[in-house]
């Protein structure tokens, strides 16, 4: 008998190198080349598109859906989903609102209480990271799914938003704080500078700290990593409530851009944000895959997709049918890619 | 003398719903030595080696480890208290590279608070070259081979410069080549006084490099010898609680027609495959982990897409595209993984008999419940399966007489071929020899089986003819006469110049 195992040992080694090159750019790029594809086929149907302003426009438009992706990011990466965090961002508005109120509001929620920026800041965050830890808690703790926890989550907390103001908006906001979602440093908006700011952090936190890495092993093997002496429940928490604080940020961003806090803010957020992941790469079916980089193009997608069916004055009707066909699209790629990858 | 003694276990406990997985046994390793644990599957060694890292906590009795009465509750407890496991059936983290595998959980860390990769791949790079394992510490997990990631969860456990390194059958995925690798590694970490807990099914490995044995049987202790003082009969003995002719219950059928016959079909994890089974006849396939035994089965019962190449039954060319084909085509599939592939565990004995042969009790949309009812006692009856009544929630039942319910599930077809993947794994041994029993009567009524095993004891005592499997491609076939253990593992592990193991 011939010898076929060794020969066949040398072949295999071989095999991923050379056929799948081309398949394996694709499935580490593709998702860059998509998007310039499309900046490309956007400027060439309308000229309006590549000007400053309307860039800009762009950017900020998506920077709230940007920011709760970054998070959403993460929690997906670990093996989970965060449902919540539409709801978080009606929360955190309103309650921020509530404690950022000018001297001569003409209708108070707290009379004679007049803050200084930090706080209302600060609380936005804090009321993010503590439905993120009710959700870590849930789902660390009690073992139930994720979609079950977060769904309770992102039903209780838009009530709770709801019922803090009672259903009402509040307005009148001090200058400073509207200045977070209107103002600009240079011609740069600052929602814009945010969304930068944070994505370098997260894509530090993900790709180079200790809780990253975890995060990833998690998602990539949850029993790998506990053998490992990893605490997952602890890490599992952790990612939940980053996830929770940056939805909260993005609820001071709106409340601010719109000058007033209201308990619907943020309705179908989290949606988008998933949304914004998956086109980005992070892989729902497979834990420990998707990057920070993959989550702004897929945002990006997004916004450039509506931004030139806007231009083009497609009806809204017509973008959100061509928006759910993006997104099963992007997952239908995800998985033909790790169909052929292995 | 108790203080040479670095690990003793005793009065081990832990029952799970259903099974005794661990009977008040014990386990004592010396020093510096290399100890064998022994035993079937389903004896109970994974169970306590997981009592041990933490990953299950025992019911009773007490773990002594370096003199310390240890409550182990955690993985991370065991390993800071110097007790390290290769784990046999986990997979790494894929996503993550051979670096961050092998110091998940203990990166090192740059002043500014990030993990330093430049620092952690130096390290894996001494630490592999030391060992003398040719991997790229920046390779992804899921790039590698199954036997470099093998060999890289090696280095992992020896990472930790622990006292006690648990190996659960670390030669399963690799080649030769490497278990001389291994080999070298466990001579040094013992040189060293570190301790090593050996888990293996191959007897050969057993002799050559333990120092003690010790049994276990059916989730009992057996004994503990000095490697020395045993024979290879004597072990099996031991382990099996009688003699092997009388555990594999064969008869020759006669050889009828060929039934299936598979040319040059290649799939998912195979290439062009060729082989045939006859009626009457048992068709063994053996191999490593990961030699793509059960993607071969996949792909010719259509679970997988099969590309080129021919399948023809009874001598016709027949295209299977999807496991309905295989059925109507007198095709029966028994998966590897009962848990996840075969059982419905939250329903009856019942449903869970005629799932797959629902179409014959319809009368228009209605089920005949009567039928149904009369086949499967007589199945119950046929198979000895021990249950209560047909209505029992099959979950509740042991091992082996799930697998006895999932057996009669596939009879009710009445198939012509059967594939039984890895039949017995994880059943007691009175299960086993009664499925030996039925697959013989199965043949003798004139149809044929193939039976993937990693048993080689099973392959031997039940196949007519063997064929083995290595990384994807059939690398021979051997008739029942020819075969023998050796001879397997040598095409196994792609050998080329066939010498003893031993040597």
């Amino acid at each position: 008998m011939a010898n076929p195992g060794v020969i066949t040992a040398a072949e295999a080694a071989k095999r991923p190198a050379g056929g799948q090159m081309l398949a394996s750019i694709f499935s580490k790029y593709g998702i860059f080349l998509i998007f310039a594809v499309m900046v490309v086929v956007a400027s060439l149907l309308s000229p309006a598109f590549l000007s400053t302003i309307n860039l800009i426009n762009v950017v900020r438009q998506m920077s709230v859906v940007g920011l709760i992706a970054l998070g959403v990011t993460g929690v997906i990466v670990s093996g989970g989903i965060d449902l919540s965090s539409g709801s978080v961002v009606g929360l955190s508005a309103v309650v921020a609102a509530s404690l950022a109120q000018s001297a001569d509001s003409s209708a108070p929620f707290y009379p004679g209480v007049h803050l200084p920026f930090i706080v209302p800041f600060l609380a936005a965050c804090a009321m993010g990271a503590l439905v993120g830890w009710i959700n870590g808690g849930l789902v660390a703790k009690t073992r139930i799914p994720p979609f079950i926890a977060t769904l309770g989550t992102y039903t209780a907390v838009r009530g709770a938003a709801m019922l803090y103001t009672n259903g009402r908006p509040i307005s009148d906001l001090t200058d400073q704080y509207n200045f977070v979602g209107q103002g600009a440093l240079g011609s740069v908006p600052v929602p814009i500078l945010i969304l930068v700011v944070m994505a370098v952090v997260t894509h530090i936190l993900y790709a180079r700290t200790k809780f990253g890495k975890y995060v990833y092993a998690i998602g990539g093997n949850e029993q790998a990593a506990r053998v490992s002496g990893i605490n997952t429940g602890r890490f599992k928490m952790l990612i939940y409530i980053y996830a929770g604080f940056l939805a909260g940020l993005a609820g001071l961003v709106v409340s601010a851009r719109i000058g007033s806090g209201q308990p619907g803010l943020g309705v179908g957020y989290e949606l988008d944000a998933i949304a914004a992941a998956v086109i980005g790469g992070t892989s729902l079916s497979a834990g420990g895959i998707g990057t920070v980089a993959g989550t702004i193009v897929g945002a990006l997608i997004i916004g450039v997709l509506n931004n030139i069916l806007d231009l083009m004055n497609v009806s809204a009707y017509w973008q959100q049918i061509i928006k759910g066909g993006i997104i099963v699209g992007a997952v239908i790629l995800d998985q033909l890619k790790h169909r052929g990858g292995k | 003398m108790e203080n040479d003694y670095l690990l003793v276990m005793e009065g081990i406990s832990k029952q799970f719903p259903g099974v005794r997985a661990l009977n008040n046994v014990e386990l004592r390793v010396r020093r510096g030595t290399v100890h064998a644990l022994m035993g079937e599957n389903g004896a109970g060694k994974s169970t306590l080696m997981k009592c041990l890292i933490g990953i299950y906590t025992p019911d009773s009795g007490t773990i002594t480890f370096k003199g310390e009465k240890l409550n182990i509750t955690s993985t991370h407890y065991a390993l800071s208290k110097g007790i390290s496991m290769i784990h046999q059936e986990l997979s790494p983290i894929p996503e993550m590279t051979v670096a961050e595998n092998i110091y998940l959980g203990r990166e090192p860390m740059t002043p500014y608070g990030l993990v330093d990769m430049r620092k952690m791949n130096r390290m894996a790079t001494e630490l592999l070259d030391r060992l003398h394992i040719k991997i790229r510490p920046t390779a992804k997990m899921r790039d590698l081979s199954i036997a470099n990631m093998q060999l890289s969860e090696i280095a992992k456990a020896v990472s930790y410069n622990s006292d006690l390194i648990i190996m659960d059958e670390p030669t399963s995925a690799i080649t030769e080549a490497e278990v001389a690798v291994l080999f070298d590694i466990i001579k040094s970490l013992t040189a060293q006084g570190c301790a090593v807990i050996y888990i293996t099914h191959k007897m050969d490995e057993v002799f050559k490099i333990t120092d003690e044995v010790t049994v276990f049987r059916d989730g009992q202790y057996v004994a503990t010898e000095a490697t020395a003082n045993l024979t290879r009969d004597m072990l099996i003995e031991q382990m099996v609680g009688r003699t092997l002719t009388q555990m594999f219950h064969k008869e020759k059928a006669e050889m009828g027609s060929v039934f299936l016959d598979v040319e040059n079909l290649s799939g998912k994890g195979f290439r062009n495959v060729s082989f045939q089974v006859k009626r009457g006849e048992i068709l063994g396939l053996a191999g490593l982990m990961g030699a793509g035994r059960t993607e071969l089965m996949d792909g010719v019962f259509g679970v997988t897409a099969s590309y080129g190449g021919a399948v023809r039954i009874n001598g016709k060319p027949v295209k299977v595209k999807s496991p309905a084909d295989a059925i109507r085509n007198g095709m029966a599939l028994l998966t590897e993984d009962r848990k996840l592939t075969g059982l419905y565990l939250n329903a009856t004995v019942r449903e869970n008999m005629f799932i797959a042969n629902i179409n014959r009790y319809l009368v228009g949309p209605f089920l005949r419940f009567s039928k149904i009812e009369k086949d499967c006692e007589k199945m119950r009856g046929l198979m000895r399966v021990k249950t209560p009544s047909l209505m029992q929630i099959i979950k509740n039942l042991s091992g082996g007489n799930q697998q006895k319910v999932l057996i009669a599930r596939w009879l009710l077809t009445e198939p012509d071929l059967l594939i039984l993947d890895e039949p017995t794994r994880g059943i007691d041994v009175g299960a086993k020899s009664e499925i030996y029993r039925l697959m013989t009567e199965f043949v003798l009524s004139g149809k044929a089986i193939i039976m993937i095993s990693s048993e080689l004891p099973e392959v031997l005592g039940m196949s007519d003819r063997i064929l083995v499997m290595h990384e994807g491609d059939k690398v021979g076939e051997l008739s029942r006469a020819e075969a023998t253990q050796e001879k397997i593992l040598q095409m196994a592990t792609g050998m080329k110049i066939p010498t003893s193991l031993a040597a």
